[in-house]
């Protein structure tokens, strides 16, 4: 998996930090990156409310589920996906590239574009079906794992920086550092 | 310390290997110069170095609040005893390495008491000079700040919290204690996309 760019949006969707990782990139203009940025905001929203299917499942389930992982952490002591994004946009996939959405507790976004999935060849068309979910699956747990980095390195860099003012654009050469050292 | 056996182990997994240490005695005696220089700087007012505290732990609280959710991983609570349990069970015993109890419930569940254990690694060393000044004992909150934190990063996982000291064994109470009260669970502001 490679990664193209890599966006972080604040709660209110607003693009506070872009880095194209990926240098052979066509750029956007800067007002086409705030656009897009408020899109996807937009979108993983309008999303969250088009599960049907998790919602009117049981109403009383996923605060059971919150719970046991909870229990979970404090029992084992063990680290959790801090990924809080279930119902809303999670991925997109298509043949040029690969997105992924991880949202925090408070409300900030990691946007991730990728390399897409793996072509399968035809040799292995016997087990195509099964070989493509193993690819997806992988490649959206690589994801995951690039955002625990991200998100950790965000707090400690970004929201440890004495003079950066919350919700505000991210201008930090160490940050762009610590960002590119993940990838 | 007292704590009970079967949350002995509590958070200690992600506090041995996820979270930076330093010399305890570098932040006990750094916090203990910010407290008696904004003494000095306010002229000894201390509710105004009582509010001063609470701001900058509520400015702390604010960005704490992320290493906080991105180095354990936890979910949201689904009731507020769940949270305050979080908080003494992960969140001190992260940041502070201590496990102060829980105590004193009201009967909404709304409101409850944190114990925090002697000694308070915020106040090793301090003695109030109470000869001097007998003001301070009566006014000053010496770990205001504490509050202000944890105000500060309740409020980002949309929780309108007030927090307060009623008791401190620096003015000669028999425990130090802070009073949690719920005062609203900023449902609308939560984001979109949790279920």
């Amino acid at each position: 998996m490679k990664v193209y760019s890599i966006y972080i949006l604040n709660k209110a969707g607003g693009l506070i930090y872009q880095n194209d990782v990926n240098p052979g990139l066509n750029r956007l203009t800067a007002n086409d990156y705030l656009v897009l940025a408020g899109t996807l905001h937009g979108v993983h929203a309008i999303a969250s409310r088009l599960t049907p299917a998790l919602n009117g499942r049981d109403t009383t389930n996923p605060t059971e589920s919150h719970s046991n992982k909870n229990a979970a952490i404090l029992s084992t002591g063990k680290v959790q996906d801090a990924n809080s994004n279930k119902s809303g946009l999670q991925s997109i996939e298509t043949d040029l590239f690969n997105l992924y959405i991880f949202q925090t507790l408070t409300g900030i976004k990691f946007i991730l574009v990728t390399s897409p999935n793996p072509v399968v060849h035809n040799l292995q068309q016997i087990n195509r079906e099964l070989t493509n979910r193993g690819e997806l699956s992988k490649q959206y747990d690589q994801a995951n794992e690039v955002f625990k980095h991200l998100y950790i390195v965000y707090s400690d860099y970004v929201m440890k920086d004495p003079f950066y003012s919350l919700d505000m654009p991210i201008k930090s050469s160490l940050f762009d550092m610590k960002v590119k050292e993940i990838i | 310390m007292s704590k009970s056996s079967n949350n002995r182990y509590n958070g200690d997994d992600i506090w041995k290997n996820n979270t930076e240490k330093i010399n305890s005695e570098l932040f006990t005696l750094t916090y203990g110069s910010i407290v008696s220089q904004l003494c000095r700087d306010f002229n000894h007012n201390y509710h105004e170095v009582n509010n001063q505290l609470d701001k900058m732990g509520y400015n702390i609280g604010l960005r704490l609040i992320e290493e906080f959710l991105a180095k354990t991983g936890v979910g949201r609570c689904s009731t507020f005893k769940e949270t305050v349990e979080v908080i003494s069970k992960l969140g001190f015993k992260i940041f502070l390495n201590i496990t102060p109890q829980i105590e004193n419930w009201s009967s909404d569940n709304k409101s409850c008491s944190l114990i925090l254990p002697d000694p308070n690694p915020l106040t090793e060393f301090v003695e109030l000079p109470n000869l001097k000044d007998a003001e301070i004992l009566k006014e000053l909150w010496y770990s205001q700040i504490l509050c202000g934190v944890l105000r500060g990063a309740l409020q980002m996982v949309q929780l309108d919290v007030d927090v307060n000291f009623v008791k401190d064994t620096l003015r000669g109470d028999d425990k130090t204690e802070i009073r949690l009260k719920l005062n609203k669970f900023l449902k609308d502001e939560v984001p979109a996309g949790e279920d």
